[in-house]
């Protein structure tokens, strides 16, 4: 379970991107973060793993106050907290299997890393995860030779091999294409399910947020505005984070987009039958 | 809707905003031109012999004489070659730690400042007066010559690999130390994939350049093809000088395409 308490976080220019947020998160919840550009998200997240170093509060994971922790605890700290990111963040140039087995890179001494000798059921794991996600015919091309949808499969594998407490996710739908986008939050959300994963989504698609996710909670100018279950979000709470927009009309563009899935799922089981 | 739009449009001047200003600027430029072109003294009549001399310079190179001197052109040719082999391959060994500290983005402060140094001072002597140096040091032969260009091959691959560092896919290394990697972890796995391709071909060219260089070097008394060349200078020996030019020239030629192909082949 994590919990943030009274975290801020004030740049060095003098900017707040973070005050005072404070939420639990129980074990097995997904969370959806949204707001507009600029509202902190990505820095939150960041602020939990510390790859950005918060001003003041508390993030306790597990009883842990990862605030607290000294570098090698940190490491060890940082190897529980799988991370997805925006634009995949792979490492184009090694191959698949390299990218979804530097996930135990925490795990492992420099030299056997160096080496690529891992333990063996690291190896057995890596090659589930790639079977869980669809890839494993894939695990010796290089990542730079996948698409978009592939690569962030192979972000998903990368996170889950690290056999994290929590999942941090940076706008996972940002490149991709909508009906990708919805395969990806439903691939996320089913593996959160299956291990009573706690997550959180940054995300920007209030749709596709409202749909996947068990609670939002809204970030505007790096303070939570809004805190609850998905139904909650109305056109107020939109408005309150957002400012003014006509929603219904986003609303509608994005039933579309769930039926044309929906067709093209119906179009292709029926090919399947015709055949 | 009816307010009409101007038909011409002029780029407004980007450096010197001041009309006034950049005339006097451009009249100054050209006139410094014409009295610096004034002030070099020609001696015509020592470019009458220079001539002479050059005509039977080329009259050596047309004929070429790879035979007489065979011998002493082939150990420079070898030592050379040694020279420039061994260099490449201690200076970029050398260079590559010494590039990682260099790096802004990896490197502390203090080590930053160490490793940029060591870097500016090996860029800021030319290879000719260190060549000079260590053939003080250390006496004529091929040992000062591979000492002054690893010192010189630091410099250069230390500055360009920093850089290459410097410039990487911040989001890569964050994901790998976002999974607990420690920092030799991180160099490995989202660093050096990135930087590679670059490395092996910085060291490519530099193989290139050091042979080079090593022509230039052995004139000072660094050993290898330099020397020979210089002593066929000296003795008036332009046919041996020609085919020991021509040899140079083959290999480099050789050295360049090969290196240029390398490079593209890793990607």
């Amino acid at each position: 379970m994590l919990n943030l308490s009274a975290l801020t976080k004030i740049y060095k220019t003098g900017d707040k991107a973070l005050t005072d947020v404070s939420f639990d998160v129980p074990k097995g919840q997904v969370v959806g973060l949204i707001g507009p550009s600029g509202a902190g998200k990505s820095t939150l997240i960041r602020c939990i793993n510390r790859l950005v170093e918060p001003s003041s509060g508390q993030v306790l994971l597990n009883g842990t106050n990862l605030v607290a922790l000294r570098s090698g605890d940190l490491r060890r700290a940082r190897r529980k907290i799988g991370m997805i990111f925006q634009e995949y963040a792979l490492v184009e140039r090694l191959t698949v299997m390299e990218n979804v087995l530097s996930g135990r890179l925490g795990y492992v001494s420099f030299w056997r890393s160096f080496t690529r000798r891992y333990p063996g059921a690291d190896i057995a794991n890596a090659f589930r995860l790639l079977d869980r996600v669809g890839l494993s015919a894939h695990a010796d091309k290089r990542a730079d030779a996948l698409s978009g949808g592939q690569r962030q499969r192979v972000g998903i594998a990368r996170a889950l091999a690290q056999d994290p407490e929590l999942l941090l996710i940076d706008e996972p739908t940002a490149s991709l294409d909508p009906k990708t986008s919805r395969q990806i939050m439903r691939l996320i959300v089913e593996i959160c399910r299956e291990r009573g994963l706690p997550a959180i989504i940054n995300i920007h698609d209030v749709v596709l947020a409202q749909q996947f996710t068990d609670r939002i909670i809204g970030l505007q100018a790096g303070r939570v505005v809004f805190d609850g279950p998905p139904a909650a979000l109305t056109e107020d709470a939109l408005t309150r984070i957002y400012g003014a927009e006509d929603w219904t009309a986003m609303r509608q563009g994005a039933r579309d987009d769930a039926q044309a899935e929906e067709e093209d799922r119906a179009q292709a089981k029926k090919m399947l039958g015709a055949l | 809707m009816n307010s009409t739009y101007p038909t011409t449009w002029k780029r407004p001047p980007q450096l010197v905003q001041s009309r006034v200003w950049r005339i006097v600027l451009t009249v100054g430029a050209i006139a410094y031109l014409l009295v610096a072109i004034g002030s070099v003294e020609v001696n015509w009549a020592r470019v009458v012999v220079g001539m002479e001399r050059a005509q039977r310079f080329i009259a050596g190179f047309l004929q070429p004489d790879f035979t007489t001197r065979w011998r002493d052109i082939s150990n420079g040719l070898v030592e050379s070659l040694t020279m420039t082999l061994t260099s490449t391959v201690v200076g970029v060994l050398i260079s590559i730690p010494i590039g990682v500290g260099a790096a802004r983005n990896l490197a502390p402060s203090w080590l930053y400042v160490i490793c940029r140094s060591i870097i500016a001072v090996s860029r800021a002597v030319q290879e000719i007066i260190i060549a000079i140096f260590f053939v003080a040091l250390f006496g004529f032969g091929a040992f000062a010559g591979f000492l002054t260009l690893s010192f010189a091959t630091i410099g250069f691959i230390g500055k360009l690999l920093a850089e290459e560092i410097e410039d990487i896919d911040p989001a890569q290394a964050e994901a790998i130390r976002a999974t607990g990697a420690s920092w030799f972890q991180l160099i490995n796995y989202a660093v050096q994939p990135q930087v590679m391709p670059r490395l092996i071909g910085l060291s490519l060219y530099r193989l290139d350049i050091n042979f080079r260089e090593s022509a230039v070097i052995g004139i000072v008394g660094a050993g290898g093809i330099g020397g020979t060349l210089n002593t066929a200078l000296s003795r008036y020996e332009y046919d041996s000088a020609g085919a020991i030019l021509m040899i140079i020239i083959a290999i480099v030629m050789v050295a360049e395409y090969s290196s240029s192909h390398l490079r593209k082949l890793v990607k």
